[in-house]
């Protein structure tokens, strides 16, 4: 009952903002789609039937009603070797792949993992990603007549300055027709839409990619289906996040794996290229006004219309348009706060913004770039948890016995300094080592304490450790707290 | 014991107040008042269709949406606690049984759902506030709330009468019978008339059962006498609660699926329409 009324809401529940929202949306998609197929070496109507087919689908199957999906630059620059090395045969195979993968991620409720990526590793991630998206800019910008400049400096004008007087039409839009009509007007010989390849001109077709079906083709593209997908995922889960935070309301990640799957595997055999969930885009889309289901959905379809129809007019647009858009589009996605944030965050999240941006700009590969941001992470949590730990000790009256008392936590980050708090020169009869009000989170810990009480027993001393099991209770992978009344207490007191 | 009763603001609140006070004193039973401020409107702000993205964009649209909400929602709140207050006001001028209130940022029916578990009767108005007096359209809340209600659901009419002769529209069904068990176990029906209505044509099975109905009143001290006629359900029970002038209709709520509703309609919903009297609706 309530998902009767649910999917009322998401569908028709904001229909002329929606429909607004969906059409200034579908008119910057456009230049990204012929963009990122730039990027990935195909041409341009890879990219705008992928863009087709995501947005419709992620439109009705995704989780998160008021986000954008469609072809993206995190996935594009994946994808650029394979296509370089093998053809777009293999990248369409790849894609189809890379749907499967995303369906069985969502399936396994993969989406909670995004817990471990931390606020650092996601801004490095969008940071990278504007670097990323800027940087494929570049070969318009090098080598190229004096004039391209000035005509992107024109469009960044009319991007940025428009807005400042009118709100109700798309500058980009008006970026592109004010370049193309002064660059047909003028007759300039500058490189057009038409010079990076074939444009849509029929609906998309179903068609099994031409690739041999053997392991040998799978070992190809498994590799990229796995980056991708999970460049895909993560972009989604981001992007998500944001729309979430933006509209106060909560999506279903689960169901975005599966939807982003989804869509991938049918794009693939559609023509399109592997694409994911767009940041700017859908903060393109919320500031329009799209809250529901229906924008993504009218987005991709008046995409593809505009492509049908105008398709002769897009071949003329200069390339010098989609190069200011683009870099309007990676000065958004670029989280600018991270810069200034540098100087006031600890350090360690500092490095680890850093290093994820570093990485990807190196390898061009965003899922490595976030695995090591993760990696680094989780390192600097467990330094951090390593300091909580302390050992005391008193010595007895008769100054032949002494008790250690070990509080914190015990794991293996600290099992070294733990060994080492225990003075092994001091001839003793006795040693008591209390561990209660520590917490012994691994094997590591378990043999360190071994391992002290050994050293105690070859210089003779007499060993006792007490409060083993209460320290211990945490050793097991999940802790049973949920289900035993009192334990957290008994856990946060120690 | 306690009921639980939802007002809006709507013209229907004070009557779901007067009969928030019925049922209070007679169960004897305390008041917990709520009003729901609803999810926020989807529909956003003046749009800005400039689609560029600037320096901050992000941040700056996370301020600006905020703030919108956050305006919206003040106001939203300040009429909730004011509507409260009225309600509060009106219910314990007439009773003294404790009166509770709660503003919640939730779903009306979601809220419903969390909160009837200990309560004796769940009392909402017939129309909501956004439906104005289109006197066919019902509020768009209140068919779900009849359908995920455990507890029984008092309808308050537009006007508050005082009930003292009863219909209880008999279908022979559970629902119906769980109608049965409440008003023998209740105190709340002292001194009111029941009369037993039974739609057939001739079903003997159907007529023992009535009568079987009516012996278990009678067991619990209850009079009650019973009708039975022909014809469409609906406009039956319309013209019998007129002849009897009844002041309280007891039905039993959306026997059938949404798929057979919505394919061959609903007597549920085509009661509640047209009846001019609060309904008791058990499922």
């Amino acid at each position: 009952m309530h998902w009767l009324h649910d999917l009322k809401q998401d569908w028709v529940g904001n229909v002329r903002a929606d429909l607004l929202a969906g059409l200034v949306v579908a008119l910057a998609l456009i230049p990204e789609a012929i963009a990122f197929s730039i990027i990935a070496g195909v041409d341009p109507k890879i990219g705008l039937y992928a863009s087709f087919s995501i947005a419709v689908i992620t439109a009705i199957v995704g989780g998160r009603p008021g986000m954008i999906s469609a072809a993206t630059a995190a996935t594009a620059v994946v994808m650029v070797t394979l296509v370089r090395d093998h053809g777009l045969q293999y990248l369409l195979a790849c894609t189809i792949l890379t749907g499967g993968i995303q369906i069985v991620a969502g399936y396994l409720k993969l989406a909670r993992m995004m817990t471990f990526v931390s606020r650092s590793v996601m801004t490095g991630f969008v940071n990278a990603l504007a670097i990323l998206i800027f940087m494929a800019q570049l070969p318009e910008l090098i080598n190229v007549p004096i004039l391209t400049y000035a005509l992107v400096a024109l469009g960044l004008a009319i991007i940025y300055l428009v807005p400042l007087v009118f709100k109700s039409i798309p500058s980009p839009l008006l970026c592109i027709i004010v370049v193309t009509s002064l660059v047909w007007f003028f007759d300039l010989d500058l490189r057009t839409v038409g010079d990076m390849g074939a444009l849509p001109d029929t609906l998309p077709i179903f068609l099994f990619p031409d690739v041999p079906l053997n392991f040998e083709t799978l070992m190809i593209i498994l590799p990229y289906s796995l980056a991708v997908a999970a460049v895909g995922l993560l972009e989604s889960m981001m992007t998500a996040q944001i729309v979430d935070e933006l509209t106060d309301t909560t999506g279903d990640k689960n169901r975005e794996c599966i939807g982003q799957g989804a869509a991938n595997l049918v794009t693939g055999f559609f023509g399109g290229m592997a694409g994911c969930a767009m940041i700017g885009q859908s903060i393109i889309n919320i500031k329009s006004g799209g809250r529901g289901r229906l924008s993504c959905l009218f987005a991709g379809v008046a995409l593809l219309f505009m492509i049908l129809v105008l398709g002769d007019l897009v071949s003329q647009i200069p390339m010098a348009a989609l190069v200011a858009i683009m870099i309007m589009v990676s000065i958004g996605t670029f989280n600018w706060t991270s810069i200034k944030n540098l100087r006031e965050h600890p350090r360690s999240s500092s490095i680890v913004m850093l290093s994820t941006v570093l990485l990807v700009v190196y390898t061009h590969n965003l899922a490595i770039g976030v695995f090591c941001g993760v990696l680094l992470s989780a390192l600097f949590f467990a330094a951090k948890i390593a300091q909580i730990f302390r050992v005391t000790s008193t010595l007895s009256d008769d100054g032949r016995a002494r008790t250690y008392v070990v509080e914190g936590q015990v794991f293996f980050a600290s099992a070294e300094v733990f060994e080492a708090s225990f003075d092994y020169r001091e001839a003793l009869d006795r040693v008591v080592i209390d561990v209660s009000r520590a917490h012994i989170w691994d094997i590591s810990s378990v043999a360190a304490v071994d391992m002290v009480t050994l050293k105690f027993r070859r210089e003779g001393t007499q060993v006792e450790i007490v409060g083993m099991n209460e320290a211990s209770v945490t050793i097991v992978d999940k802790l049973g707290i949920s289900d035993k009344p009192g334990a957290l207490d008994k856990l946060l007191g120690h | 014991m306690k009921i639980i009763a939802f007002v809006d603001g709507s013209n229907y609140s004070q009557s779901v107040c007067d009969y928030a006070v019925w049922a209070a004193q007679g169960l004897p039973a305390d008041v917990e008042l709520f009003h729901i401020l609803g999810r926020r409107s989807r529909t956003a702000e003046p749009a800005d269709l400039s689609g560029n993205l600037r320096f901050g964009e992000r941040t700056d649209l996370l301020d600006q949406l905020s703030k919108a909400d956050e305006q919206w929602m003040q106001l939203a709140q300040a009429r909730g606690r004011a509507v409260l207050d009225d309600a509060v006001a009106r219910i314990t001028q007439k009773t003294d049984q404790s009166v509770t209130m709660r503003l919640r940022h939730d779903d009306f029916v979601a809220t419903l759902i969390d909160y009837e578990k200990d309560a004796e009767m769940v009392i909402v108005g017939k129309r909501g506030e956004a439906s104005g007096f289109a006197r066919e359209h019902l509020g768009s809340n209140l068919e779900r709330a009849l359908r995920s209600a455990e507890k029984p659901v008092l309808v308050a009419s537009f006007e508050y009468k005082p009930i003292d002769t009863c219909l209880i529209a008999y279908d022979g069904g559970k629902s119906i019978g769980k109608s049965l068990d409440f008003i023998c176990a209740s105190p709340l029906f002292k001194g009111v008339k029941f009369h037993l209505l039974l739609v057939s044509r001739g079903d003997a099975a159907a007529e023992a059962k009535v009568q079987a109905a009516k012996s278990r009143l009678k067991g619990a001290d209850i009079d009650a006498e019973v009708i039975i006629r022909d014809g469409h359900a609906e406009h039956v029970i319309h013209d019998v609660s007129l002849e009897i002038g009844a002041n309280l209709l007891i039905m039993g709520a959306y026997g059938h699926s949404r798929v057979r509703n919505f394919i061959i309609g609903s007597t549920t919903t085509a009661v509640v329409r047209a009846c001019r009297m609060p309904l008791l609706m058990f499922r």
